[in-house]
């Protein structure tokens, strides 16, 4: 018997409980993802020298596998003393992984404002604080919201690497039924599915909110 | 970034690697890590291939093959997008013996990459087929041309050049994803670094080394792929006529 019903049912609240967990994991790797690469975006606006030493960074970042950055979070911070435990080393290097990638996002969404704006801004003499919260962020943001949904859905496909340093997330969990039970078909297929399905889902939710953008913002 | 930037830090990057590779406590891990850097760019190498023709084969099929065809390159695309990379590596390698297909991890490696890959390839290059403009397909058809010609002598090409910096973008992802094999026994670089750090703790040396040498890899990649662009799109006018 290739599947078996009735297994794939009794592992499912497993899973569901684990899958909960890749799904925290993942809200909080995009929280830190979104506000640090917004962070790194403006800085390299406010502070024009920091431009090449961000840009370096960034490139460093994406140019080297995600999992060694999990490893060499995970087992470099003990060196220095600080002990974190599997699950905050590794949604850190998520983190700061899509952060790089976020940055680039912000920056292309701040590289489309116009000119004027930034003018008019000084011109009515703004402070640079309430240049970018008034007037910059609420137009640059809403045209790159699906392109960060984009990377939301990436990064979630990539919360399986947790489980490289033993988070009980979904794909740890089906390893775990699998070595245990010697059936790896279901736990797996399941895995599967459920990625699909949630990225299936996002990808619709994205397509729509990009309508629903474009139509605020037609004028 | 420009390329002047890149090159410099491919220099920065194998210079460092060199000097830190004449310490006396980064030497002994060299051989090995040199090791698994091998297999890394031939899983990558091969697994790009693979992608390769994936993209271009799912592509033409979703935009000219006959609905059967079609629905088959949908299913792909959505499967290998909509799942994670590590999830098909492992259902390869893992859930596959159990219908009586055993590959080696080898195998399993370059066919869940270069798939996976393949499947984002497709919408790459369905997008630069689209994106040729309208008058070069009318022109086409008002020459007489059948369809194979059409693409073969005048989209094709056209869209070649719009298709590199996003392939560019597939292969360094390619690259970076060849790490996860480390996670189904194969030895490549990322389990190198492993192994050693398990067997000796110096964490900080080894990852360093492993960190720069994927780094030195991935902009060889990307210096290749604007080259190849740069050289693609010679004697080629770009944007609107007047």
């Amino acid at each position: 018997m290739i599947w078996d019903w009735a297994f794939a049912f009794e592992i499912l609240p497993v899973l569901a409980s684990a899958a909960i967990v890749s799904i925290e994991a993942t809200l909080i790797g995009f929280a830190l993802a979104a506000s640090l690469g917004l962070v790194l975006a403006v800085v390299r606006i406010a502070v024009p020298w920091t431009g090449w030493t961000i840009s370096v960074l960034v490139e460093l970042i994406r140019s080297t596998p995600l999992l060694i950055q999990i490893f060499f979070l995970y087992f470099v911070f003990p060196k220095f003393g600080v002990v974190l435990d599997a699950f905050t080393a590794g949604v850190l290097a998520i983190g700061i992984h899509y952060a790089a990638y976020c940055s680039e996002v912000y920056r292309a969404g701040f590289d489309n404002i116009h000119r004027g704006q930034w003018e008019a801004s000084v011109a009515l003499n703004l402070s640079a604080w309430t240049t970018f919260r008034d007037i910059i962020i609420p137009q640059a943001i809403p045209p790159i919201v699906p392109a960060l949904g984009n990377y939301l859905v990436a990064l979630f496909k990539e919360t399986p690497l947790l489980s490289a340093i033993a988070v009980l997330e979904l794909m740890q969990t089906a390893k775990i039924i699998g070595s245990e039970t010697f059936r790896y078909t279901e736990p797996m297929t399941l895995v599967g599915l459920f990625f699909l399905a949630m990225s299936l889902v996002s990808a619709a939710l994205i397509r729509s909110l990009e309508g629903l953008l474009n139509r605020r913002t037609m004028r | 970034m420009g390329i002047r930037t890149l090159v410099a830090m491919l220099v920065v990057a194998l210079v460092v690697i060199g000097a830190l590779a004449t310490q006396e406590s980064y030497k002994v891990f060299m051989p090995g890590l040199l090791q698994g850097a091998v297999l890394t760019i031939e899983i990558a190498i091969l697994g790009s291939l693979l992608a390769i023709v994936m993209g271009v084969l799912a592509a033409l099929a979703r935009m000219y093959g006959p609905a059967p065809l079609k629905w088959l390159a949908t299913v792909y695309v959505e499967i290998f997008r909509g799942t994670s990379a590590l999830v098909q590596l492992f259902w390869l390698f893992f859930v596959l013996p159990q219908f009586g297909v055993t590959l080696n991890a080898f195998l399993v490696a370059v066919l869940a990459l270069g798939l996976n890959v393949g499947a984002y390839g497709s919408e790459v290059v369905r997008g630069a087929i689209q994106s040729v403009a309208r008058g070069q397909w009318e022109a086409s058809t008002a020459l007489n041309m059948s369809r194979p010609q059409m693409l073969r002598r005048i989209i094709l090409p056209q869209a070649f050049v719009a298709m590199i910096p996003p392939w560019g973008n597939l292969f360094i992802e390619l690259l970076k994803s060849t790490a996860l094999v480390s996670l189904i026994t194969l030895s490549d670089l990322a389990f190198k670094a492993q192994q050693m750090n398990q067997n000796t703790f110096k964490t900080i040396p080894i990852f360093t080394l492993v960190l720069l040498m994927y780094l030195a890899m991935s902009l060889v990649v990307t210096i290749g792929m604007r080259l190849l662009e740069r050289r693609a799109s010679l004697g080629l006018a770009r944007g609107k006529a007047a």
